[in-house]
């Protein structure tokens, strides 16, 4: 495997990796908040998360670029006050690709609460636990499986993002090149077999990575 | 005990809950067809639901009461114990970590409940390690009962706790309740549809229809031993039944 692939690689599983981890506990957190609360504007955050995935990725990177580019009012306050640049660097990469997955985190991390007997809880609290108690010994376990298929199917989703990516972070091969914007741009330029090559990688971490989950599933099962 | 609620009112779907009523009975049974508001009644004394006005005392405790500045004593300060009909174990959690939840040894010591003596009283020794999903109907309920009893409660709250359960269990799991009754002496409140288990446990009957009390008296004020037989399984079919319990 050349270089430039191995550093495609590498560069993609990070880039989800990190945007999985930086979702998980706000997505996690706003889940318990829609399944268990009712709260003043819990419609429209409940339209805003879902967005993502019914409108075009392309359009959410265009919104996003215009965000965080440079005269954009995110960019512009980020690299005023942190000297930090956000647009077409693997900032860019994270963010859109921890946008675009988030809906998927949400819905099954919510869809995980909303199978937990409230019941459960309320006599948890009535042997004296308070909330956190009850939330890490009995809500959380309960959901750990909805939660771990929610963060693997973001996982997923990040690996494979590429329209709102392609917008806000450009194709800068060894700065923003992930496994789909490389796969676009090599054929583009005629290159199929090296194409095919990440296509297969693709592919591998996919099962990998679902492969894992379902074992652990299957474990926490027994 | 003394338990007092005053003018208590909640809108439920198809009435509003209006109680006003005090308890100082060992053991209260709340009797009425289903859903004449006896849960939510057992909600609203736990502190799992607020009642829309009124107020809610425990001897000297106020728990809830909606025109002291909307005072309320969280489920989790009121040491009251709620058994829910379906016992509610908790499936992550084994056996003893069921028992042990909501116990604090120090505070056990003075009012005689340890983990030991629950357990022997209740015959659950023999189930500690196992995990939930591996007890029978009988035995999940007498371990939910160990784990409420362990959490020292001064107020006992059982809603339906043999509900789900054939006749024969419920037989045997009656004795458990008395001697909860006699030999741990908590007051309890027993939500219940059955005129048995009423005459075999309660001191004092609530009766409950439509979210409205309609009666408040001894047992045999409102039930007389029926002519009618009862039947049970013959000697041999009994035999050959594999037991559930």
């Amino acid at each position: 495997m050349s270089a430039e692939i191995w550093q495609i690689t590498w560069f993609t599983i990070c880039v989800a990796s990190i945007s999985t981890l930086l979702i998980f506990p706000f997505g996690v957190g706003l889940a318990l908040l829609l399944a268990r609360r009712n709260w003043p504007g819990k419609s429209v955050v409940e339209t805003l998360v879902a967005l993502p995935l019914v409108i075009p990725p392309v359009a959410t990177g265009l919104l996003l670029l215009k965000l965080l580019g440079n005269r954009g009012p995110l960019g512009e306050f980020f690299e005023r006050h942190f000297g930090i640049e956000i647009a077409f660097t693997w900032r860019a990469v994270v963010i859109a690709t921890a946008i675009m997955s988030m809906p998927l985190l949400v819905r099954t991390a919510r869809v995980a609460f909303e199978g937990v007997n409230p019941r459960l809880e309320q006599v948890a609290h009535t042997l004296g636990a308070g909330r956190w108690r009850v939330f890490f010994s009995i809500t959380l376990p309960l959901a750990s499986r909805g939660l771990i298929a929610g963060a693997l199917l973001a996982f997923a989703r990040a690996l494979g993002e590429f329209g709102a990516t392609i917008m806000v972070a450009g194709y800068i091969p060894g700065e923003t090149a992930t496994l789909s914007l490389s796969i676009y741009h090599l054929v583009q330029l005629g290159r199929d077999g090296e194409a095919l090559t990440l296509l297969m990688i693709s592919l591998a971490i996919a099962f990998g990575a679902v492969w894992i989950s379902e074992s652990i599933l299957r474990k926490q099962r027994k | 005990m003394n338990l007092v609620l005053r003018k208590v009112q909640l809108p439920l779907a198809h009435f509003t809950l209006e109680i006003d009523l005090a308890l100082t009975a060992r053991a209260t049974a709340v009797f009425g067809p289903s859903g004449s508001g006896k849960t939510t009644l057992l909600e609203l004394i736990a502190g799992i639901r607020r009642p829309s006005s009124g107020s809610i005392a425990l001897d000297d405790t106020v728990l809830v009461d909606t025109t002291n500045r909307a005072r309320f004593v969280k489920p989790q300060h009121r040491a009251i114990g709620f058994l829910p009909q379906e016992g509610a174990l908790f499936p992550p959690l084994t056996v003893d970590q069921n028992l042990r939840y909501g116990y604090a040894p120090e505070a056990r010591l003075q009012n005689g409940l340890s983990f030991e003596h629950v357990t022997e009283i209740l015959e659950i020794q023999a189930l500690t390690a196992r995990g939930v999903g591996a007890l029978s109907g009988g035995e999940q309920q007498r371990v939910a009962l160990g784990r409420v009893l362990l959490s020292s409660p001064r107020l006992l709250l059982l809603d339906e706790p043999l509900a789900g359960l054939d006749t024969a269990l419920k037989e045997r799991l009656m004795p458990y309740l008395q001697r909860v009754r006699d030999v741990f002496n908590i007051p309890m409140i027993y939500v219940t549809h059955a005129a048995d288990e009423v005459m075999a446990l309660c001191d004092e009957v609530v009766v409950l229809e439509s979210g409205r009390v309609t009666g408040h008296g001894p047992p045999g004020q409102f039930f007389e031993v029926s002519e009618q037989p009862r039947y049970r399984l013959r000697g041999a079919v009994k035999a050959n039944r594999k037991t559930t319990d």
